[in-house]
């Protein structure tokens, strides 16, 4: 039987093509989209996902990162108060602008937190020392968007809201899934930046001492600290993730055109199986003349689909991995981690199989004494 | 000699009401272990009916239809697989080969059905094609073959089944005479040497010589002569000219 279906599906090459095409349009289509929206989630939180804070404070009913509200930094003292905190830190995200050297405006992404908190600071440089941005103006740019920024190299002046700022170094990597780059600074140099009040943060960020239980601590800084909202690093990851995906309606696009990938592909998988069992009618009626049950047709029917599905699989992935590759050098990264990669061998399958019932269905329904007809 | 086939008050209507199609109308008839039998019979008259009823493919309305002793007719859609499986082999006029599978895997897909598989199915696949004089066609596939090649790898493939009754329904008509008298004697030789019970629908009077028994079904009904043909295969045969006989033997 295996030889059978075999046989059969590399017997008619076109069929097999068009089937194959399907199969790899849709593996692409929707890992691509699926990589699609799992690199936007990224963009929209990595600064906050590689934070390495353990929880995040923010005003009351934020929302999400770029959308902090500022209060006192006397908060940083209650939260010291709580036995479980090892270090508190003030830190700023915010939108800003930018002023190219060449005098163009451009909006960025500010981010500026304390360098010997170590958390809410740059990551993945690649040029430059973190150290130089204790230097009053300095901040690091991401090369990604170099040329958005307009500036190249360590040493070029621009201006922040205002204020002169001077490229110290670059990361490589970071991205932002709104036009607005991200730009690395202190917390000091971004209060200038952006001109909050010398006794104003707009975030705190926290890391607990070794041990500590982070959902009691939130607790317990709820309770110490009034009018704030406390989140630990993946929560308020989430959180921003969600926002930036769901609450904008962005990742719906992205997952419907994932869906539609997969539709597609069941569509003509289903059709190119359908083809293929009506114009091989007359065997599967030879078969079951010969005594084959309705189950040996099935194998044959879903063996074809299977390995259908399993080529078509393996070549759609390879295009989509490699697509993967080729966008994570630019600003919009296809970011295809192995639980989607996984989860999409197990959909291709149950898609390929499940576009096989209407032709399981019709030879159920031959008639073998059909043999004998013309 | 035992009966293979033990067809009694066979009917089988197609349809209901208006237009129903009394295809048989009270057929009976038996067919011998090692016996040779010609059905022959005008279009529509039912001839392919009949067989596709003895071989375990369509339900028969009413009446009785024993195969090796074992009743099919009211069995359930689900056991009659097994029963074609043990005991039925088809030849079909258009030979129904699988075009993708060369002739030695046409031959192991009964095999297969059979539960024989791997070098047991090789071996036993290259030994039929052998007995019907393609011992070096085993690689080619239906499309590179003749006609009559084509019909010698479907009745190797019928064999392996290791069939007590093979059904033919016109097996030379798409044949030239050549070919056709091949087919013939092999079937023949099937029947006299290895006692199986042929059934051959036909309407190519090219072969009447090989029968050794002449049925007629005309408008449903088996006319209730028939001729047998005895032993050295000098009597005459053609249904015209039947001999009078028990026809329900
Ligand atoms: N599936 C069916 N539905 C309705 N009527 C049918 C069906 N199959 C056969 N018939 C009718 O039953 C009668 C007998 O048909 P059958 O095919 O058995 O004849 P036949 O003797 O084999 O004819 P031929 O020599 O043309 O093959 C015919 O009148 C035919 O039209
Ligand atoms: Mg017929």
């Amino acid at each position: 039987m295996p030889s059978l279906a075999l046989k059969n599906l590399f017997y008619d090459k076109v069929r097999l093509a068009v089937t194959l095409v399907g199969i790899i349009f849709s593996v692409v289509l929707s890992s691509v989209q699926l990589g699609l929206f799992v690199g936007f989630q990224r963009a929209t939180s990595d600064i906050l996902f590689y934070s390495n804070a353990d929880l995040w404070i923010t005003s009351e009913n934020v929302t999400h990162a770029e959308d902090g509200v500022p209060f006192s930094e006397k908060k940083l003292y209650k939260v010291l108060g709580s036995p479980d905190v090892e270090r508190v830190e003030k830190q700023i995200v915010q939108f800003a602008n930018w002023k190219k050297p060449n005098g163009a405006d451009t909006g960025i992404l500010l981010v500026g937190g304390n360098l010997d908190g170590g958390m809410g600071v740059p990551f993945k440089i690649v040029r430059g020392n973190i150290e130089d941005l204790n230097k009053p103006d300095a901040v690091m740019v991401e090369e990604l968007y170099a040329d958005k920024l307009g500036v190249s190299e360590i040493g070029e002046t621009v201006e922040i809201g205002g204020f002169r700022a001077e490229v110290v170094g670059f990361t490589r990597g970071v991205r932002s899934f709104t036009t607005s780059p991200p730009v690395f600074t202190t917390f000091k140099n971004a209060q200038n930046f952006f001109g909050l009040p010398e006794d104003q943060t707009l975030y705190l960020v926290v890391r607990a001492k070794e041990g500590a239980e982070l959902q009691a601590l939130k607790t317990d800084l709820k309770n110490r600290v009034s009018n704030v909202d406390v989140y630990t690093r993946m929560e308020w990851t989430n959180k921003q993730r969600n926002y930036w995906m769901f609450g904008t309606g962005a990742g719906i696009t992205v997952l419907i055109a994932a869906a539609l990938g997969l539709l597609v592909g069941v569509v003509v998988v289903a059709q190119t199986i359908y083809a293929a069992t009506v114009d091989h009618i007359k065997e599967y009626g030879t078969l079951k003349a010969m005594g084959a049950t309705n189950f040996y047709l099935y194998k044959v029917i879903i063996t074809q689909a299977f390995l259908s599905g399993l080529i078509g699989y393996a070549i759609g992935m390879s295009i989509a991995l490699v697509v993967s590759y080729i966008s994570q050098q630019g600003t919009t990264a296809i970011i295809l981690p192995w639980q989607l990669v996984l989860a999409l061998f197990g959909l291709t399958m149950i898609m390929c199989i499940g576009a096989s019932v209407v032709s399981i269905n019709k030879v159920t329904r031959i008639d073998p004494a059909m043999v004998f007809k013309g | 000699m035992n009966k293979a086939i033990e067809v009694k008050d066979l009917v089988k209507t197609y349809g209901s009401g208006e237009t129903a199609v009394h295809a048989l109308k009270k057929v009976d008839l038996n067919v011998f272990e090692g016996e040779l039998l010609l059905l022959l019979g005008a279009s529509g008259s039912g001839k392919t009916t009949l067989i596709s009823i003895i071989g375990g493919i369509l339900s028969a309305t009413s009446g009785s239809c024993k195969i090796r002793g074992t009743e099919i007719v009211g069995l359930p859609q689900s056991k009659l697989p097994k029963v074609r499986l043990d005991n039925i082999g088809f030849i079909f006029q258009g030979f129904n080969l699988f075009p993708a599978l060369t002739a030695q895997e046409n031959v192991e897909i009964t095999l297969d059905l059979k539960g024989i598989k791997g070098r047991k199915a090789k071996r036993k696949s290259t030994e039929l094609l052998e007995r019907v004089g393609l011992g070096d066609k085993l690689k080619s596939h239906p499309s590179d073959l003749s006609g009559g090649q084509k019909q010698r790898v479907a009745i190797a493939r019928a064999l392996a089944g290791e069939p007590h009754i093979i059904l033919a329904d016109e097996p030379t008509a798409a044949l030239d005479s050549e070919s056709g008298k091949l087919i013939m004697d092999l079937l023949q030789e099937l029947a006299h040497e290895q006692k199986r019970s042929i059934v051959v629908v036909t309407h190519d009077n090219r072969i009447f010589d090989y029968a050794d028994r002449i049925v007629e079904i005309e408008d449903g009904r088996i006319q209730d002569a028939e001729t047998e043909k005895h032993g050295d295969g000098e009597s005459l045969h053609i249904p015209t000219e039947m001999i009078e006989q028990g026809a329900n033997a």
